[in-house]
């Protein structure tokens, strides 16, 4: 077996925190690398900290190797000083399971969650050993994929990827498999290559890029065309049906450093149907698939007792939603083998009472910090984007978290949402200032932290069609609060700086044109950019300008109903009718409860894969929150006539 | 439940070898609190509102050396049977990651000494690359030969100049090494040599690479392993717990784990 470790070891003590690079994690493997098995090199193109509790990689790494003709192993973006090394000392990219070079594999998977670590995938690749670009390769060279949420627009990358998956990968990892396995027995000849890529292209759910044509019409596209008549013409997502079939992570990766999110992580849910209209992630994942309480109250059992975690999150999108979830954390919190030290998180609070009740329950001990995502300041606002939260409920929450003990709120809010006004901005500080006031009425050193990011419009969402807030403009409105929060004492704010915002929605909405412009910042040095010390955004307006791309046509233009959007190829099973229909209801401001516990809208996402919401509950917990069951006329306290248009792009020009 | 009395205490005596060397102090803190609970021990916590388990570590061992002597100080819910102690390192072994083994557990007696105010010196195996042993052993005898040693050290942000020498007790060249891990700027030779050295811990220690930095700056500092750690009893320096003299190897002889 071929490791670098001999390479790397000598070179370890020299870089920063080395234990990122040497496995050993409770839960890692060791395969045994069968003669003819297929070899995955799942991959996370960011640092360790941040992709080892990857849920979703850590399930594919348990389903490949449960069998008996593939196996995986992991490797994360090593960090710059050890890149500075291998580069020197031409040592590869690497596994961490057994420091195997990642070229010895059959597939480099990568998981994308962030349109900031395209360039880090690059640079990954390249640090294999292999051609960055995915026509320059040949026979010998692992297969580059890709999977996760970003995935629903892959078009920037498709110069660089064999093939994409979209959608859940516990089931179609296989399928890959045994398709790349064939071609394996077959001897890996001369253009074999093109022809496992087009088999590969009739396994639903899997995308390849290269067997599709764009045509364009001067910037527009005009048509998005499958090279041949087998391949299918829109590639559809892959749902698991029942998530009660797959309780992964059997075995969770415990590691020996630090890292994000270190604790037992146990998803309970998957999709969402609260339908707020800017998360990408509520809309692609649809419909809600529940765990059976029974079979999280195992993996949450099991998983303490194996990994000696003493916190355990339940994870989903919005976990306060789960069937019984009173119930489950009290189970957790009371089993005689916590001896009372065992935390439960919710890492996604619902805004009402009956959620904060929850979490004075559960942590009992460590009352830090409560966090909450009301997402906008004024409930015009919020219906809008369909995040159905009257502020009594909001003030209901943290009038509940202040008198129990709790000292520290945290808002979410998003800024640069369509057809926002001032108003609704500075809304933001009104609800931060006014949870203030709550608190104060409790205890005195009550803070309460405001983050505002910048909204990026994603695919397959109402949104989709929305023209971005310009960095200038996010700007203005960030300036606005800055001075607003000057006076407002006890609020605290904090922002994502507007510069990279504006690279997420080039990444987020563009289309193959903007292949060379990844390529160019990647070879220019611009890898990390999620972290604000190597963000650099002239190297993206440099590269654009350099392919006579245009920021307006790409980032801030409004789309039209008729328009070809880069990923029309490709279905998150979401009607493009439903879409902009709900699109049209946003404008209107008009709201939508979850369809969980009223009638079917016909998103699609049921229909469409002739699956179901499986949930356990036919009532929404506690009587309803967030626009369910409740009467939703005087959501904001504060009714008045407020202005309803899109912002024209003319004027907010004018306004920067 | 042991009323209000303090909580026993039992010592684990551990090595650290091979990749695990990589992990840095905190992480081999978070590995055991782990590890305990993985083993079903029942740790005692502290009050109040971030109850932590009451584990307390001994002189902190720099990332990426090795280490045949390790210690920790478990403060348990209730008092442990004899037996209990002695299946300690049974216990804990497949709750370890590889390359840390627990060699040897001890119940303390109420009010003995922290590790940090027991241990006095410690015992280390240094390579040092691409130096001859003659060379080495001319440095080391000018070290030990100076009366003064004055190294200027950063402490919380300020440079701190003084001097080393008292703290250097003993300093002898072991010979040659012939595979060195370490990356050697001209890589002429993948030669070095290795030393051993008795550094004070109190009142404020000497590290392994600071001792080499004030022998000769320009000598690079490969392979570093703690042996020993030593206390005082009656006079005389004695191992904190002492494995006898079968189970301590030489010092070439170290489980590489990786």
């Amino acid at each position: 077996m071929s490791s670098v470790w001999s390479q790397l070891e000598p070179h370890l003590a020299g870089v920063s925190k080395p234990a990122r690079y040497i496995g050993l994690e409770l839960g890692a493997q060791r395969p045994s690398a069968p003669a003819g098995a297929v070899s995955w090199l799942l991959t996370y193109p960011d640092t360790y900290e941040i992709g080892l509790p990857n849920q979703g990689l850590q399930i594919l790494y348990e389903i490949v190797n449960e069998r008996d003709d593939a196996w995986a192993e992991r490797s994360y973006a090593p960090w710059g000083d050890l890149e500075a090394v291998m580069r020197c000392e031409r040592i590869p990219l690497f596994s961490v399971d057994t420091h195997r070079p990642a070229g010895d594999f059959d597939v480099l998977a990568f998981n994308l969650s962030a349109e900031l670590t395209y360039t880090n995938l690059l640079n990954c690749v390249d640090l294999a050993g292999v051609p960055v670009r995915a026509a320059e390769r040949r026979p010998e060279h692992p297969l580059v994929a890709a999977g996760g949420h970003c995935t629903y627009n892959p078009e920037p990358l498709a110069g660089f990827l064999d093939f994409v998956v979209l959608g859940d990968g516990e089931e179609v990892v296989s399928e890959i498999t045994e398709v790349i396995a064939a071609w394996k027995a077959s001897g890996r000849t001369e253009g074999s290559r093109e022809a496992l890529l087009r088999e590969l292209s009739h396994v639903e759910g899997v995308y390849v890029p290269s067997m599709y044509e764009v045509d364009y019409d001067g910037p527009r596209i005009a048509a998005i065309r499958p090279r041949f008549p087998d391949v299918p013409e829109r590639v559809e997502k892959r749902t698991i049906a029942d998530l009660a079939d797959w309780p992964y992570p059997r075995n969770q990766l415990v590691p020996l450093t630090e890292v994000v999110h270190d604790r037992l992580n146990v998803e309970v849910f998957r999709g969402c149907t609260r339908g707020c209209r800017f998360c990408q992630a509520g809309m692609i994942t649809r419909p809600v698939r529940e765990r059976p309480a029974e079979q999280v109250r195992t993996m949450v059992g099991e998983g303490l007792r194996r990994t000696g975690y003493d916190e355990v999150a339940l994870t989903s999108l919005s976990t306060a939603d789960f069937s019984g979830i009173e119930d489950v954390v009290r189970g957790i919190v009371d089993a005689p083998s916590a001896c009372g030290q065992t935390s439960v998180s919710l890492p996604s609070l619902r805004v009402d009472a009956f959620t904060v009740g929850i979490a004075a329950q559960i942590q009992k001990a460590r009352r830090t910090g409560l966090t909450f995502a009301p997402e906008a300041g004024t409930w015009r606002m919020r219906q809008i984007i369909n995040k159905l939260i009257r502020e009594e409920d909001l003030y209901g929450a943290v009038e509940s978290a202040f008198s129990t003990g709790w000292r520290r709120v945290k808002l979410y809010f998003l800024t640069g949402l369509p057809s926002e006004t001032d108003a609704d901005t500075l809304g933001i500080l009104d609800l931060a200032r006014n949870c203030v006031e709550i608190g104060r009425r409790h205890t005195k050193g009550v803070t309460v932290k405001a983050s505002v990011g910048g909204f990026v419009p994603k695919p397959f969402t109402p949104f989709q069609w929305f023209g971005q807030n310009t960095a200038e403009e996010l700007g203005r409105k960030i300036g606005l609060l800055r001075e607003g929060a000057r006076s407002a004492k006890g609020v605290q704010l904090t922002w994502h700086d507007p510069k990279a915002t504006l690279v997420e929605g080039l990444a987020s909405r563009g289309d193959r044109r903007l292949g060379p412009v990844i390529e160019a910042v990647w070879r220019r040095g611009g890898t990390f950019q999620e972290w604000s010390e190597h963000f650099r955004v002239d190297l993206w307006l440099d590269a654009l300008a350099e392919a006579g791309l245009d920021l307006e046509w790409y980032v801030y233009r409004h789309r039209t109903e008729d328009e070809v959007l880069p990923w029309a190829h490709l279905s998150a099973g979401l009607h493009q009718d439903f879409l902009w229909q709900d699109w049209q209801d946003a404008l209107a401001e008009v709201g939508l409860p979850d369809c969980r516990w009223t009638p079917c809208y016909d998103c699609g996402a049921c229909t469409g894969y002739g699956i179901e919401h499986v949930v356990a509950s036919a009532t929404a917990p506690a009587g309803g929150s967030q626009g369910t069951g409740q009467d939703l006329s005087t959501g904001g306290l504060r009714p008045g006539p407020v202005p309803v248009s899109l912002t024209p792009r003319s004027l907010v020009g004018a306004r920067s | 439940m042991t009323g209000n009395g303090p909580a026993p205490r039992v010592r684990i005596r551990f090595s650290k070898h091979g990749k695990v060397r990589f992990t840095s102090h905190r992480d081999v803190a978070r590995i055991w609190e782990r590890a305990l609970r993985r083993a079903g021990v029942a740790v005692a916590y502290t009050e109040g509102f971030s109850p932590r388990p009451k584990l307390s570590f001994g002189l902190a061992l720099s990332t990426g050396h090795e280490s045949q002597a390790e210690y920790l100080d478990v403060a348990l819910r209730d008092a442990p049977g004899p037996d209990a102690v002695e299946q300690l390192p049974a216990l804990l072994a497949p709750a370890l990651p590889a390359g840390m083994e627990v060699q040897a557990a001890t119940v303390l007696t109420p009010g003995a000494e922290s590790l940090q105010q027991a241990v006095t010196s410690c015992t280390w195996y240094i390579e040092i690359g691409d130096v001859a042993p003659d060379e080495v052993a001319a440095g080391v005898a000018r070290t030990l030969a100076a009366t003064e040693l004055p190294l200027t050290r950063s402490r919380k942000g300020h440079s701190v100049t003084d001097d080393v020498r008292p703290a250097i007790l003993d300093v002898r060249v072991l010979g040659p090494v012939t595979e060195i891990v370490a990356p050697l700027a001209p890589r002429a030779t993948a030669l070095g040599t290795a030393l051993e050295a008795e550094l004070a811990t109190q009142p404020r220690g000497l590290r392994p690479a600071e001792l080499i930095e004030a022998i000769d700056p320009t000598w690079v500092v490969a392979r570093v392993t703690r042996n020993h750690q030593w206390t005082q009893a009656g006079g005389a320096r004695c191992e904190v717990i002492d494995l006898g003299p079968a189970a301590t190897p030489p010092p070439h002889a170290e489980v590489r784990a990786s």
